[in-house]
């Protein structure tokens, strides 16, 4: 057994996205399923960064929503330090559910406006029954200085503060069940340039304290970059290529990945011309057959339309794509 | 600051000082409340002790000196020499009772079924939403008769005046329950969506916890609203059905008793017995329902 | 500069809230020429959409112009009448929205809604307006533009319709066009599209961009100058090129560092202590003092004025005031 914290096989997600029933049978259709999550398969090790980016309906939430447990898996398996969690319930969930926690992405929607930041950050421990009286305001105060803010601030409501301290209170909330393991979905998006560095910073700091494993989320690459050890990057539904930090960026294989950093904005002013990105996103109902990507693909060769293409070895990771398997001598 | 700093010092309690029909409608709403709950002391008479009433009293018109006997009352007197003034206060609180209980008796059905069908969604949902949507095709005073009716037919008839005024506030809170369903369907669905509630959720807190402690707070505001402005409906309702003659015994009569006995004088000159009840209706009901808007202004901004 | 296409004066808005009166915007100065691209960024409520709000006569009330004034080729227009207002945008100024749905009626189809605006600011017939409009939507890069123009917005994805917005700010040939975080709702891959068009297309019909954005790298790519807003008021204003390589506000020099990259590696990001002050707990001095590692007494005390830094730079910070620095250097001894 390998020291992959998390494991997830072939995981799949369709969502009924048909008409009410009438509709259906006055207007003759059939129903219609949207496949948000398609095949994906990858391992995060303990302690270590593991990034999903990718584009709208690229199935990264919903990816993050299937490993908390938010939604259930169509099909596949998420294994948690050996546990198969869909197979696992009563107690035996409820130890595994204090080892991971989530963060949200919009600090102003995850905390309860109307509770007292001290009980926000406590529910965990109460919860899993972790402590009790005084040891739990101790606790909280504790968190509150671990994430940067006072113990005094507990008494105060979230909103009194502002987006960053807020997603500092939703990180202490995270903490506070003493979690191996945290999601984070898109962290950082709602917040200001120079809060995100804050956060980022203190997420890291957080995870050489603590040991904690992370699954980031993110659309954005260069946060990507900055937290990552591994990343692995979706489009619609499939998970395209994972590579190795770094790496992803200075030797790209796949080539959505190639078009997705030509696209982000040079803050470097290095004048380096970007190739021009081609076409859009399509319509996740109704995908292209075999490579999701072929309409947009310039390397696109007759295969891809019609195969949906297999996972290959690459130097920096592994990738899903025709152009990049070894033609057989 | 302290609670009370804090509160004088909100939003909602400085729209308040700022709007002078809240004031007014709430001064006015508060006086008849007091009045009525304190009918025992401020009223002159007690109306329902027959030993204190005297027939030769009777149709004293308000102001007046009585011809026989020489009393003087302040809204005159009914068919039976019972002081107005008094019967309007003992009467206010009966209608205000019922109209509380109702209102807390549609509250609690209305919320609790809507939070079920907010969280749970599906089929629940769907089937009390039918529910719902036929009731609300049905106008609320005619499902409150059939529910009155449909009760006094399994009370026997000895029990039937001590019960009455049980029946008629479950008639009233159930003929209103709907509205306090949907809002709070549609409120939770809402809540149900943001991120705190997932938070919960990937916690493993217990769904019931979840939707009383998290998700029932955050639906109260609109709630509030509707059992304002629900408060002045459902006194009507019980004036009408009491005017109606199904409401509350002629022996504890409520301000839509009163309005009945009154209307049956009207041509024959005496219109003080039924003018007098029929203010202290309107007023009631006016100051509740202008509360009720103001509230609705001031929760929601986007009106405005 | 007399030449310049749109001059904004000393502009202040405010909000009257009955806890007193908020100054959203303080003596904020720029000019745009003809022709350039001046990014404005800003952290959210830094007043970098109300300045654009304030330009266009478009502000939210009870927000107001305070004071200062705004000139559009020589003329002021920020005491229009709305009618005199309304003909200035949409013929003079062109506006794109965060949310291109905003800004389209989902009623009409795209052609009714370009056509009418054509033919309200040219005297042209309907079959010629047409045929403009779908020169324009081509141009915009939507494909089979003759037949789509016929559709309704919701039938175009979210970068369609964003270009779609593009033509419909630009078919009355204005001199300006405003774009307030035009790429923001926007995937990645469809944002560098956007950019490129927006940029493009104002450079070919001549028409200057004021570009709003929170994004330094959307700016770093686009604008010719940018302009540094903080609290309000304006912290640094320059060409984009000594703005980004060698910013001088420590504002722009935190905001910067805290920006991850992707061809440089640090171990941990520089960030700015703190967060930017709610509109009703502006320090006295300078707004950034409180997260500013330089700050010094005369920071807490006044408010530092635009300072000129080289032709068409200015930093409003009193550490490159030639008084302070002496100050400080006295204070450090």
């Amino acid at each position: 057994m390998s020291d992959a914290l998390l494991k997830i096989e072939n995981l799949t997600r369709y969502f009924d996205v048909s008409k009410p029933w009438l509709n259906r049978m006055l207007e003759r259709e059939e129903k219609q399923f949207l496949t948000a999550v398609a095949d994906v398969s990858f391992e995060i090790k303990r302690g270590e960064t593991f990034a999903l980016v990718g584009e709208s309906g690229s199935g990264k939430s919903t990816i993050a929503k299937m490993v908390v447990g938010l939604i259930g898996a169509s099909e596949g398996t998420i294994t948690f330090d050996g546990h198969n969690m869909t197979g696992t319930a009563g107690a035996e969930m409820r130890d595994l559910r204090r080892r991971f926690q989530m963060i949200f992405q919009d600090p102003f929607a995850s905390l309860n406006p109307r509770w007292r930041v001290g009980d926000i950050i406590a529910e965990p421990i109460h919860t899993f029954g972790l402590l009790k009286g005084a040891q739990v305001t101790n606790r909280v105060g504790e968190l509150l200085d671990t994430v940067g803010l006072s113990a005094k601030d507990a008494e105060k409501f979230p909103h009194e503060f502002s987006g960053g301290q807020r997603q500092r209170i939703a990180i202490a909330r995270a903490l506070s069940s003493k979690p191996e393991f945290i999601v984070c979905d898109e962290p950082t998006s709602a917040l200001d340039v120079s809060v995100q560095a804050q956060i980022l910073n203190l997420m890291k700091d957080l995870q050489d304290e603590m040991g904690l494993t992370y699954l980031f989320i993110s659309h954005d690459l260069s946060v990507v970059r900055h937290m990552a050890n591994r990343i692995g990057v979706l489009y619609l539904g499939s998970l395209v290529e994972v590579a190795d930090g770094k790496k992803l960026f200075s030797e790209p294989q796949h080539p959505y990945t190639r078009m997705l950093l030509d696209a982000v904005p040079d803050l470097a002013l290095s004048g380096r011309r970007r190739k021009p990105v081609e076409g859009e996103i399509p319509n996740p109902i109704n995908p292209p057959s075999g490579c999701a990507f072929h309409p947009r693909c310039p390397l696109v060769m007759p295969r891809c339309k019609v195969d949906p293409p297999h996972r290959v070895e690459t130097p920096t990771g592994y990738a899903a794509c025709f152009a990049l398997e070894k033609q057989p001598a | 600051m302290n609670r009370l700093g804090r509160m004088w010092d909100s939003d909602i309690a400085w729209s308040f000082r700022h709007s002078p029909v809240a004031v007014v409608a709430a001064a006015m709403a508060l006086i008849i409340i007091l009045a009525a709950v304190f009918a025992p002391w401020i009223a002159p008479y007690n109306p329902f002790d027959p030993s204190s009433l005297n027939l030769m009293d009777g149709f004293t018109p308000p102001g007046e000196p009585n011809a026989f006997t020489g009393n003087t009352y302040l809204m005159g007197t009914d068919n039976q020499g019972r002081d107005i003034f008094s019967t309007i206060l003992y009467g206010a609180r009966i209608s205000l009772f019922v109209g509380f209980a109702a209102v807390i008796f549609a509250m609690v059905l209305g919320i609790g079924l809507g939070l079920l069908a907010g969280w749970r969604g599906g089929w629940v949902d769907s089937l009390l939403m039918r529910v719902a949507d036929v009731q609300l095709s049905f106008p609320s005073i005619l499902i409150a008769l059939l529910i009155f009716g449909v009760a006094r037919g399994f009370i026997p008839p000895s029990m039937r005046e001590e019960v009455a005024i049980w029946v008629l506030i479950v008639s009233i809170g159930l003929s209103d329950w709907v509205q306090y369903a949907r809002v709070v369907r549609g409120a939770a669905m809402v809540e149900k969506s943001k991120e705190y509630v997932q938070a919960a959720r990937v916690i493993g807190v217990h769904p019931a916890r979840i939707v009383l402690r998290h998700i029932l707070p955050n639906v109260m505001g609109p709630v509030l609203v509707i059992a304002t402005i629900g408060l002045a409906l459902a006194i009507i309702a019980e004036a009408t059905l009491s005017f109606l003659g199904v409401g509350v015994p002629p022996t504890q009569p409520s301000l839509g008793t009163l309005i009945r006995i009154g209307q049956q004088y009207l041509f024959s000159g005496e219109w003080w017995i039924l003018l007098f009840p029929s203010i202290a209706l309107l007023l009631l009901a006016l100051s509740v329902n202008l509360l009720g808007d103001w509230l609705r202004d001031a929760l929601n901004p986007r009106l405005r | 500069m007399t030449d310049a296409l749109l001059s904004v004066r000393n502009l202040r808005v405010e909000f009257p809230t009955r806890r007193g009166v908020l100054t959203a915007i303080d003596d904020v100065s720029f000019d745009i020429m003809p022709g350039e691209v001046l990014g404005v960024v800003g952290e959210s409520g830094a007043g970098k959409s109300l300045t654009g709000a304030a330009i266009i006569g478009l502000l939210e009330p009870p927000g107001r112009i305070a004071g200062g004034e705004i000139l559009l080729k020589g003329q002021r227009i920020d005491n229009l009448g709305a009618e005199a207002m309304r003909r200035i945008r949409g013929k003079r100024i062109g506006m794109v929205f965060q949310d291109p749905l905003t800004s389209l009626n989902p009623l009409y189809t795209v052609a009714q809604q370009l056509i009418e605006t054509i033919r309200t600011h040219a005297d042209i017939s309907e079959a010629e307006a047409r045929k403009r409009a779908v020169a324009l939507l081509d141009r915009v890069g939507i494909p089979a533009a003759k037949r789509r123009i016929d559709d309704y917005p919701h039938h175009f994805s979210g970068g369609m319709r964003q270009r779609v917005v593009i033509a419909l700010a630009l078919c009355a040939e204005p001199e300006l066009v405003i774009a307030d975080e035009p790429t923001t709702a926007l995937d990645v891959s469809v944002q560098s599209q956007i950019i490129d068009l927006i940029k493009e297309i104002c450079a070919e019909r001549g028409a200057a961009v004021m570009l709003i954005t929170h994004d330094m790298g959307v700016i770093a790519e686009t604008a010719d100058r940018v302009a540094v807003l903080y609290s309000g008021r304006m912290a640094e204003i320059g060409p984009v090129t000594q703005v980004i390589t060698a910013p001088e506000h420590p504002y722009t020099v935190g905001l910067m560092g805290s920006i991850p990259t992707l061809t440089q590696d640090h171990a941990r990001l520089v960030a700015i202590p703190g967060a930017m002050p709610r509109l009703n707990a502006i320090p006295q001095g300078c707004p950034f003092n409180p997260r500013c590692e330089h700050a010094f007494d005369r920071c807490f005390a006044e408010r530092p004025e635009p300072l000129r830094r080289g032709d068409r730079r200015r930093v409003a910070c009193w550490l490159y005031d030639e008084v302070s620095t002496v100050e400080q250097e006295k204070a450090n001894v």
